[in-house]
């Protein structure tokens, strides 16, 4: 499958059809807008127009007529909202706690990933399907519902690790002030090694054997072509996931909201995605929707300037 | 090579190897393990006794209680789920694939760029779609009905791109020119030709949209208030808020959990090989 994706990719314009399309051939622009439409009207309805909206609104203040009694209303603000993302402090404590999240996380997860997936690409293995498939299974366990299940297994009452650790003497409080945010931490990487890990290996699938053949005649370790051969192969496939990560981590809502409703150690402003829902439900739109822009622009430029990074260590 | 000593070590690393993973293994199955325990214990048992033991079994009476708790609603919300979950992928899959088969297939002036604005919608966080999406609803009636969740649910850019490199890579494009010298309309030759080749990576996109949409919890919080419109992710998590004032909900909270995520589980295991064709793709973006 991969093979003929790649074939299709390198394909986009076949040299056949731009002579077929100057003879007059091909389908009518009515028939093209008839394909497209379907998908392309939700799409401008339901992506970009809440963007544009977004943009606009967070560019909008809402002011008084007439004193504290007066009629509100709303007017061009210039970057005030912006001004004022910039000066909350629970906004900057929110992107201080998952920064610090993501760079525990996000590497320790994709490190236990790609183990996973050299592992499983090993003669070494037995099993395989049976490793594959439950590291996948979390995949199919929607967020809340992840969260619920870790949640007993945090809870003091009803936790069977807190009951066996205390077992052996040790008192764990995963629900404590400076363990929340590493609980937090194990629900993603519970609900997303798996699918990571799959990623990975599907592309180290892909690599042809005849690559490690010269290597093993030359009395390589597996060891040692795991690293230096199929690591630096799929490589863009680590990128990809590490992108996917960091998107994942900046959108962080149902997993910490779940465990707020356990815990007095998680705020109504944990994440900055809590944030912007908290912002929002004081009927404070504009302020929600800078905060909501604001995010959104962190996660292209991490996205990207990790690609550009990566790509520019590579030498590309 | 093939000396004592590297055999031994090979034999230890292979120890060492299946330790690992089997170590990895009861991690990602512990949660699920204990919350079908949990499930079929009665709820007085539930701190009592050990968590990772049967004990009394109780899964019937649990799944009675479940099904008839406040009139039922978590029957709707499992109705509800199917219609924003399996329709809404069905649906968006339906115009994901018309749209990637033209991209891939049909020469139109504009078409590279159609396709860089809708790949450009894969990076966009869907969470920062939510609120501005729910002030425009409630400007125009629809916040707090089905359509509110449903509608921006079957819009996804990124099946879009699987359908585009499926349709390249299935569809030859002899077979579309013979069909169009048939006489057959290009809906058609979509339909009883185009359709039936593209089939599996219809699963694969059909797969990727519904976790989406499984998963997507902000939306319908943001969108719904009204219990009766709830999908299962938004019902249990209310529930689970009420469980420190009504502590015998959470048996409810439990059961459900379980209930809602196994049949999507054994789904996913059946087709484990739609998944790895579309992960294949995606990686090489």
């Amino acid at each position: 499958m991969t093979d003929t994706a790649t074939r299709a990719t390198r394909a986009v314009t076949p040299p056949g059809d731009r002579r077929r399309r100057l003879n007059g051939g091909g389908p009518r622009a009515g028939t093209v807008i008839a394909f497209v439409t379907p998908f392309f009207l939700p799409f401008l309805l339901f992506y970009l127009v809440p963007v544009g909206y977004a943009l606009w609104q967070s560019f909008r203040v809402v002011r008084r007529s007439g004193g504290q009694y007066g009629t509100s209303y709303t007017t061009f603000g210039g970057f005030e909202q912006y001004g004022q993302v910039f000066q909350n402090t629970e906004f900057w404590s929110s992107i201080g706690r998952i920064a610090l999240f993501g760079i525990v996380q996000v590497p320790v997860m994709l490190f236990v990933a790609l183990t996973m997936a050299l592992l499983l690409d090993t003669p070494l293995l037995k099993l395989k399907a049976f490793f594959r498939i439950t590291a996948f299974m979390p995949y199919a366990v929607p967020g809340v519902i992840a969260a619920i299940m870790w949640s007993y297994l945090y809870s003091p009452q009803l936790s069977p690790i807190v009951d066996l650790l205390g077992d052996i003497g040790l008192k764990p409080d995963f629900l404590g002030p400076g363990a929340i945010l590493w609980s937090t931490a194990n629900i993603s990487t519970w609900l997303w090694t798996g699918y990571n890990m799959l990623i990975m290996f599907s592309a180290l699938q892909s690599i042809p054997q005849e690559l490690y053949e010269a290597a093993k005649l030359d009395g390589a370790s597996n060891w040692a072509i795991a690293w230096r051969i199929k690591v630096p192969i799929i490589a863009p496939s680590i990128v990809l996931t590490t992108v996917f990560s960091i998107i994942g981590t900046l959108q962080l809502y149902a997993e910490p909201a779940v465990l707020r409703q356990i815990s007095s150690n998680i705020s109504s402003t944990f994440t900055p995605n809590m944030l912007a829902y908290a912002v929002a439900s004081g009927n404070n739109y504009q302020q929600a929707a800078a905060i909501s822009v604001v995010i959104a622009v962190i996660t292209f430029v991490l996205s990207f300037g990790f690609m550009r990074l990566t790509s520019k260590k590579a030498g590309l | 090579m093939s000396n004592p000593s590297t055999i031994r070590e090979s034999r230890v690393s292979r120890t060492a190897v299946m330790a690992l993973m089997f170590l990895l293994a009861i991690y990602f199955l512990l949660p699920i393990y204990f919350l079908i325990v949990a499930a079929t214990k009665p709820q007085g048992e539930l701190a009592s006794t050990n968590g990772l033991a049967f004990s009394h079994f109780n899964l019937f009476d649990n799944l009675r209680v479940l099904f008839t708790r406040s009139d039922g609603v978590f029957g709707r919300w499992v109705f509800n789920t199917v219609i924003y979950a399996v329709l809404g992928a069905a649906v968006g899959t339906l115009i994901s694939a018309l749209c990637g088969y033209a991209l891939a297939k049909f020469q139109f002036r504009g078409r590279e760029f159609l396709f860089s604005v809708i790949l450009g919608g894969v990076l966009v966080p869907t969470t920062a779609l939510a609120l501005p999406l729910f002030l425009l609803f409630s400007a125009t009636g629809i916040v707090n009905t089905y359509l509110a969740v449903f509608l921006p649910s079957i819009v996804s850019p990124f099946g879009v791109y699987l359908a585009r490199i499926f349709a390249n890579a299935a569809v030859p494009q002899e077979l579309i020119e013979s069909a169009r010298l048939d006489g057959a309309g290009e809906f058609r030759t979509f339909f009883s030709v185009a359709f039936k080749m593209m089939t599996p990576a219809l699963v694969t996109i059909f797969l990727f949209q519904f976790v989406a949409i499984w998963n997507n919890f902000f939306l319908p919080m943001v969108m719904l208030q009204k219990e009766s419109l709830f999908p299962i992710t938004l019902g249990l998590y209310e529930w689970n808020g009420q469980t420190a004032r009504a502590p015998l909900l959470q048996e409810s909270v439990i059961t459900g959990s379980l209930v809602s995520i196994v049949p999507v589980i054994i789904v996913f295991i059946l087709l484990q090989r739609f998944w790895r064709t579309g992960l294949a793709a995606g990686s090489l973006r």
